[in-house]
């Protein structure tokens, strides 16, 4: 993939045609979805994870770069290059954090010494508990393993294009996350229920009854709520530290 | 008549990929499926209930599941051309995996799930080298790093190996492994052979004793710091 990917309309939940002809995502953009939940959002996310040919339930035709994609770019691991996250995806191999990237790095014929470095310190500005590199990666808690898991693909992994399927309660710093993946020359779709994610991409694309019903450009009055949205954020998350540091709120704050 | 076999470790998936291929195939072929297991095994009932095609089971019991599969083969054969099936699949429990249950004539498939880790490529060398297909299942629960790292262990320490990832449960993918079975030979039971030599394994266990310690048994059997000549051992 050296550019964009194209998708062609498919249909609704009831069968009738998508209300667009088609929809180019580009590398370099960072792109949210968004609707209720049934909206059609991880089959939207999947349909672009398998590279739709009209066989998934949405009938949607997907191409990469204006071509239609051979099978080995759409199942052959190797070949395919799209890296997915979710609340689902585990380490489950039993490594620490240094050799688990080292053996990533390492199967993608990177020998940078200081890689596994970088990797780490770049995960620890997305989490707030700090990442050790002698820390067992099936040890971390939930935020630990997104925000290494983002670090890795944003340094390590191969590919252009990156799904996050709505990761917003996984104790990660979202707007360090969007901050870095601006620069990466990915294409970047977060699946998400979180103003500040919606809000912090460039455009949304919002789902209904199955089908993309529109796509809305960000503007600026967009980006002024996105400001009030991350103050009450930070608000948010002041309180929490306090709750979990086991102070008393008396006095206000 | 054509055959596929599926082989893998327990809970991996195997039955749900055979049943997504025998959605997607049941109106082209006549499809009798057996299913191999040790002791139990609720396959026959679903597959047949579910999709109205002929299925057996067989317990291999106390003989290794592998090795009965393949004295039981030819039979099995013989039951799916008595029905007129055009496809055979046989799905093995693979247990030890020392064997290979893959043959030289039709499709060898092994099911793996992407959460037994990254070291069990190299834990199930000897089951996956004789495989034409590795269908990786629990993708979606697994890290992209760690996915990356497993295929590419499989690609490089096997060369002829195609891997699929799939979603057995959403069945995509599932169309390749098809073709495959569509693209494959007619058997010929003639000729029909492992592809690799399954372990020795003859002894006095083997052959059902359960006493305990060395001066009991005699066969093969491979002692603590042995050496491959000292294999023979013969009892006191």
């Amino acid at each position: 993939m050296k550019s964009h990917i194209t998708i062609y309309a498919g249909v609704d939940k009831n069968g009738n045609k998508e209300n667009y002809t088609k929809i180019i995502l580009k590398l370099g953009e960072v792109v949210s979805i968004v609707g209720h939940t049934g909206s059609g959002k991880t089959l939207l996310i999947s349909d672009i994870e398998q590279l739709s040919q009209k066989d998934s339930v949405s009938q949607r035709l997907i191409t990469i770069d204006d071509k239609l994609p051979d099978f080995e770019e759409r199942f052959d691991p190797e070949k395919k290059r799209i890296a997915m996250i979710t609340q689902n995806t585990k380490c489950v191999s039993d490594l620490v954090v240094e050799e688990f990237l080292k053996i990533h790095a390492l199967s993608r014929n990177i020998f940078e010494k200081e890689l596994v470095e970088k990797v780490i310190s770049l995960a620890n500005k997305f989490t707030g508990e700090s990442i050790t590199g002698e820390a067992k990666v099936t040890e971390l808690s939930g935020g630990q393993t997104r925000s290494l898991l983002f670090a890795d693909a944003i340094l390590i992994g191969a590919s252009p294009i990156i799904l996050v399927d709505e990761i917003e309660n996984a104790g990660i710093n979202k707007s360090e996350i969007l901050k870095y993946v601006k620069n990466e020359n990915k294409l970047v779709i977060f699946a998400s229920h979180d103003p500040a994610i919606v809000l912090a991409t460039e455009k949304r694309i919002i789902m209904k009854n199955g089908a993309i019903e529109k796509i809305i450009e960000h503007t600026d009055a967009d980006r002024a709520v996105l400001e009030s949205v991350l103050e009450a954020d930070r608000v948010i998350k002041y309180v929490q530290e306090m709750l979990r540091d086991g102070l008393e709120l008396g006095g206000g704050m | 008549m054509k055959l596929l076999l599926v082989g893998g470790p327990p809970s991996t998936g195997k039955t749900t990929v055979v049943q997504r291929i025998i959605e997607k195939r049941k109106e082209k072929y006549k499809i009798a499926y057996l299913k191999m297991d040790v002791v139990t095994a609720h396959e026959e009932a679903l597959i047949c209930d579910t999709y109205g095609i002929e299925a057996k089971t067989v317990y291999a019991g106390d003989l290794c599941p592998d090795h009965a599969e393949v004295m039981i083969l030819t039979d099995a054969l013989k039951w799916a051309e008595g029905i007129c099936a055009d496809l055979l699949i046989v799905e093995s429990a693979g247990l030890c995996l020392r064997c290979s249950p893959y043959l030289n004539q039709g499709v060898g498939v092994v099911v793996l799930s992407m959460l037994a880790g990254l070291h069990s490529v190299d834990k199930m060398k000897q089951l996956i080298c004789f495989a034409d297909v590795a269908v990786l299942t629990m993708n979606d629960l697994v890290c992209q790093a760690e996915r990356e790292v497993y295929i590419r262990k499989l690609k490089t320490g096997f060369e002829h190996l195609k891997v699929l990832e799939t979603n057995a449960l959403q069945g995509i993918a599932v169309e390749y492994l098809c073709s495959m079975v569509d693209e494959s030979k007619e058997l010929d039971i003639n000729t029909l052979e492992l592809k690799g030599n399954p372990p020795l394994g003859t002894c006095s266990i083997c052959m059902g004793s359960k006493k305990v310690g060395w001066k009991n048994h005699y066969g093969v059997v491979r002692q603590i710091d042995s050496n491959v000549s000292d294999y023979m051992y013969r009892g006191d």
